[in-house]
């Protein structure tokens, strides 16, 4: 039902967990089947140096959690925001289209973590 | 890879002895039963030998079981075929919350074309209450459907206690079988039911083969019109090889059940026992009251179908009635009328064992779900607790 990209990021997510001393933490919740997903991000100057995420969700949510933490990474806030559901899904091969949601799901805790960072900036 | 079979309930591997039975008709004797010469002869008396044994599995005569396709058309034929045939003597039926999608969306389109449907509430193991179901009948009751035992939580309901009820107020009363006939003994006798839905990939038979038990000399309104294919109840071609291997697979159930019963009751405890050493995961269902080879359950923090993915990974072989898991991404209404959150819903798995299933599945399965509970865990931000959470479902 997934494809191998999937399969091998749902199996060996990468960036598991939660970054000490975050600069931005987003949370976004699922609205079709109640599951969470949070993202911490690590930033310097104008970029994203580091992520990390948590989430209670499906293999396909597993999987692109670990798929979006892994695009952001060096790219500056500007690029990261224009992510969009669609290149997640694109990065792992393609989601089975009741899964596309799940992308969501990443693209939206993002934004939320940048955003979390940009309003922490204007303290 | 060893693989281990945990999904019985989704469908059992074919017996190598109901394979046997079925390639003559596969083959050379693939006449039509309702031919006038010899081919045709040949067939016809092999689905009525598939009758008998279909009939004796039960415990009824022959002349009361339909063939039908699945158990899905032998639960929409009872509701509908029932129902429609006494609508003149009144317009209301009588469902559980834990029936099957074959029960619940036939009652929603009687409910389309005029019929009151009552939905019985369940307590939190999924058994309904006799006294409920009485006070639900009233004049206008003319059948009564509740399921045997649920393939999601394993309950088995007191069917016979029920189906008294409905029986004093002289209502007919179908029970959907699919999943305990041919794995527990099943006697519509001793149930007292006036319908009943079996299927044969339940038990080792083939797909594409079930059954509808009809009392004798009961009207019930055809599905499908045709032909005079099972005295013109349900028209259409017989799928002949499929209702040989039934009959095969009810003979085996039928003089195995009683062991394999016990066997698997013994295997299920072990399994229970096992997996609820893992901390925050609770059984679902009754914990007696409950299919032999059935064990379920609800993991906290964690989501069914990526641990169905992982177990599978594993060579563990699971279901999961988890919203994710669901092509609708619904939770599941049989755990929610249970009164489990949506939340924990969310952790459901379940493990279900048939006649193959081995003492070393149960190990393994034991050794192994931990690890991926673990792992899950790891991922999941509620690892330290809900927060709270877990009411808001
Ligand atoms: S998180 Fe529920 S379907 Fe993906």
């Amino acid at each position: 039902m997934y494809s191998e990209k999937v399969m091998d990021h749902f199996m060996n997510p990468r960036n598991v967990g939660e970054i000490e001393n975050p600069d931005g933490v987003g949370e976004e919740g699922n609205p079709t089947c109640g599951d969470v997903m949070r993202i911490s991000i690590k930033v310097e100057g104008d970029r994203i140096v580091d992520a990390k995420f948590k989430t209670f969700g499906c293999g396909a949510a597993i999987a692109v959690s670990s798929m979006i933490t892994e695009m952001v990474k060096g790219k500056t806030l500007d690029e990261a925001l224009s992510i969009s559901k669609q290149n997640i899904a694109d990065e792992l091969g393609g989601l089975p289209a009741q899964k596309l949601h799940c992308s969501v799901l990443g693209s939206d805790a993002l934004r939320m973590a940048i955003e979390d960072y940009r309003s922490r900036q204007k303290k | 890879m060893s693989t281990h079979y945990f999904d019985h309930v989704a469908t059992t591997p074919l017996r190598e002895e109901a394979l046997e039975a079925m390639l003559p008709y596969l083959k050379e004797d693939f006449g039509n039963p309702l031919s006038q010469y010899e081919a045709g002869a040949r067939a016809k008396a092999a689905i009525e030998e598939a009758r008998e044994k279909v009939a004796s599995l039960i415990g009824v005569r022959p002349s009361g079981i339909i063939f039908t396709a699945s158990g899905a058309e032998s639960n929409n034929f009872a509701i509908r075929g029932a129902a429609l045939a006494r609508q003149d003597k009144g317009t209301h039926i009588v469902v559980s919350k834990v029936e099957h999608h074959s029960i619940l969306n036939p009652a929603r389109f009687l409910e389309k074309s005029g019929f009151v449907v009552s939905y019985l509430p369940v307590d939190e193991h999924g058994l309904v209450d006799p006294e409920v179901l009485r006070k639900s009948i009233t004049d206008e009751t003319v059948l009564v459907s509740i399921i045997h035992a649920s393939p999601e939580v394993g309950t088995i309901e007191p069917i016979k206690e029920l189906a008294a009820v409905a029986k004093e107020r002289g209502v007919l009363f179908h029970t959907d079988a699919v999943a305990s006939a041919g794995n527990i003994m099943v006697d519509v006798g001793e149930l007292g039911v006036d319908l009943m839905s079996l299927s044969a990939h339940q038990f080792g038979g083939p797909k594409g083969a079930a059954a509808l038990y009809v009392k004798e000399g009961m009207r019930i309104v055809p599905l499908i019109y045709g032909g005079i294919q099972e005295s013109g109840r349900r028209a259409g071609t017989e799928n002949v090889p499929a209702i040989v291997g039934m009959g095969r697979a009810a003979e085996l159930a039928a003089s195995e059940v009683a062991d394999n019963a016990k066997r698997l009751t013994k295997m299920r405890d072990r399994l229970i026992e096992g997996i609820l050493k893992v901390p925050n995961v609770h059984l679902t269902g009754h914990r007696t009251k409950r299919l032999p080879g059935h064990a379920s359950f609800v993991v906290e923090f964690i989501e069914g179908e990526a641990m169905l993915l992982m177990l599978a990974a594993k060579g563990i072989y699971v279901a999961s009635g988890s919203a994710c898991s669901s092509k609708a991404l619904k939770a599941s209404p049989v755990l929610l009328s249970m009164g489990v959150s949506a939340s924990l819903a969310q952790g459901s798995v379940v493990f279900t064992m048939g006649g193959e299933s081995t003492d070393e599945d149960v190990d393994y399965a034991i050794e192994e779900f931990p690890k991926v509970i673990t792992r899950l865990r790891e991922i999941s931000p509620y690892a330290g607790g809900w927060g709270g959470q877990e009411e808001s479902g």
